[in-house]
């Protein structure tokens, strides 16, 4: 089975910190416990997304600047 | 031409608002909303709702295109941008004057003059309204600016003329302070951005946020007198009242008396709020900025006037002349507004949208809740936080702040956290009876009283 990070809030999803800046990851990056893969952005206050398991990326099911739910998976790992 | 068909460019609580006061002025309505907002409020009460985007809002309700084609696929002939969003966008109002619609607010150009800091200071001060003293542009000789910081007095602020965000500021507290800063001053602008040149603010260290509401046709002005709102965390307000406790009548008539001077000077139309800091130790008061627009706390103002101030800005826009003489203008009584939140005060303020699950508002004599909640709605994360705006009125301002207690105590919302526990202690403090506080008061108290501000209602 696939591990997956999953959205802790509702909101909006960014993979980058600023819209000038590169993503935080991008697939193929290898993924340690506590490193920041996105941020969620829930009426506008920025919350930063922690990796609660580590692994290699190998997608991102949800997209940039896109909505997201609580639960939904950001990060597939493999 | 009295418009006929509205279109409202806003979501939330404001929405419903202008929903409300076209409906009783017999004009149809079109809400736009984007994906997010299908089941909104607002959606359900108007005549009719077109989607516009997706819910980030740069995608939806900034997007102007989208909101121009709505307005002409249902032949809407006026646009209202409640607050926040386009509402202060000067092109956003000549696009929809330039398709042949009406804008219910200030002409572009009264946008474009009022929003720019330097502008409105410089008509403000021609028309006769006091700014915060300073230097009136940059100074480079050290000489002149020891004499332009003599003549505003101390404290000083000294800004670096092409800084921003904060960055080369120094406060200086007497003569002597000031000769050791200012060389400091000017070598640090000098280093971050090349330009050694200051700018002179005098502090006003203990403000209180006072505001006068004003309304215009273009060529006649009215005031509907002052808010307070110096109830402040993080420069938003959270609690508002109409009038203020601690204005001299004297003072009021010539503050407001300036509002209308400065309005008039600019050919206002419509709804507007000019904002001054007010040293109540002095007595001085200072125009700092003018909002363009319906601000959030305009209930009080209606509580206290009786004047329905959404309702007469769309009567203006659609060619009417004011119908309010100054003289008929009378205030009655104290009001207070408390700005109910989707946030934890327990977690440091978190946002926290969910679902409605049960909601109790209150009611009874001069309790007002001006809100887009109804039992079953799902806030969604996209937009702030706003949930509603309780209002209540009283024959004074202790007995307005024992209603607004009973109030906060009948309203529930269940589902989500709100910032009703904070206003709730707010209501029971001594300082705030007393209205002892000013704009730097509310985020001391906050620590002090974090302890204080998890109730079982916000606990999960």
């Amino acid at each position: 089975m696939t591990k997956q990070i999953l959205s802790p809030l509702p909101g909006t999803f960014y993979r980058k910190p600023a819209p000038d800046k590169p993503n935080f990851k991008n697939v193929g990056d290898v993924v340690a416990v506590g490193d920041v893969i996105g941020l969620i952005e829930v009426m506008k206050s920025f919350n930063e997304v922690v990796a609660d398991q580590a692994g290699t990326i190998t997608g991102f099911p949800a997209d940039d600047e896109e909505p997201v739910m609580a639960g939904q998976p950001l990060v597939d790992l493999g | 031409m009295p418009i006929q068909k509205l279109l409202i460019a806003n979501r939330g609580e404001i929405a419903v608002r202008i929903i409300r006061a076209a409906r009783e002025l017999g004009i149809r309505t079109v809400q736009v909303h984007s994906a997010a907002d299908a089941d909104s409020l607002a959606v359900r009460l108007a005549d009719e709702a077109v989607l516009i985007g997706p819910p980030a809002a740069s995608k939806s309700y900034l997007k102007v295109d989208a909101i121009l084609d709505a307005a002409r696929a249902t032949g809407a002939d006026a646009v209202h941008p409640g607050y926040g969003f386009l509402a202060e966008n000067a092109d956003f109002a000549d696009a929809v004057e330039a398709a042949g619609m009406v804008w219910v607010g200030p002409k572009g150009d009264a946008i474009r003059v009022m929003g720019d800091k330097v502008a409105a200071r410089i008509a403000a001060e021609s028309a006769g309204v006091p700014v915060v003293p300073g230097s009136d542009g940059r100074i480079d000789d050290p000489e002149q600016a020891r004499i332009v910081a003599l003549a505003i007095g101390f404290p000083v602020m000294i800004k670096a003329a092409a800084g921003g965000g904060g960055r080369g500021i120094r406060i200086a507290h007497d003569a002597e302070e000031f000769e050791r800063l200012m060389p400091q001053a000017s070598a640090e602008a000098k280093a971050a951005f090349g330009d050694g040149g200051l700018y002179l603010e005098k502090v006003i260290a203990r403000a209180r946020h006072i505001e006068v509401q004003i309304l215009g046709d273009g060529t006649r002005a009215v005031h509907c007198f002052e808010r307070e709102c110096s109830l402040q965390r993080r420069r938003q307000k959270v609690w508002e009242e109409a009038p203020s406790a601690v204005l001299p009548q004297a003072l009021r008539e010539k503050l407001c008396a300036s509002a209308v001077a400065l309005a008039e000077a600019v050919g206002y139309r419509g709804a507007g709020t000019l904002e001054y800091l007010y040293d109540d130790a002095t007595g001085h008061f200072y125009f700092i900025e003018m909002n363009t627009r319906i601000q959030v706390e305009h209930p009080v103002t209606e509580m206290i006037t009786g004047i329905d101030l959404v309702r007469e800005m769309i009567r203006i826009a659609g060619g009417e002349p004011l119908r309010l003489r100054q003289d008929d203008i009378r205030r009655t009584g104290h009001a207070i507004e408390v700005r109910i939140c989707a946030e934890d005060p327990a977690k440091s303020f978190q946002p926290a949208p969910g679902t409605v699950s049960a909601l109790t508002v209150p009611g009874g004599a001069g309790v007002r809740f001006d809100t887009m909640l109804y039992q079953g709605y799902t806030v969604p994360p996209f937009y702030d936080s706003l949930l509603g705006k309780l209002i209540v009125w009283d024959e004074d301002r202790p007995a307005a702040i024992a209603r607004m207690a009973r109030a906060l105590e009948e309203l529930t919302v269940e589902g989500l956290p709100t910032t009703k526990p904070l206003h709730q202690l707010l209501a029971r403090d001594a300082e705030v009876a007393a209205s002892a506080f000013h704009t730097r008061w509310l985020e001391p108290w906050l620590d002090q009283n974090a302890h204080r501000l998890g109730t079982k209602e916000t606990t999960e």
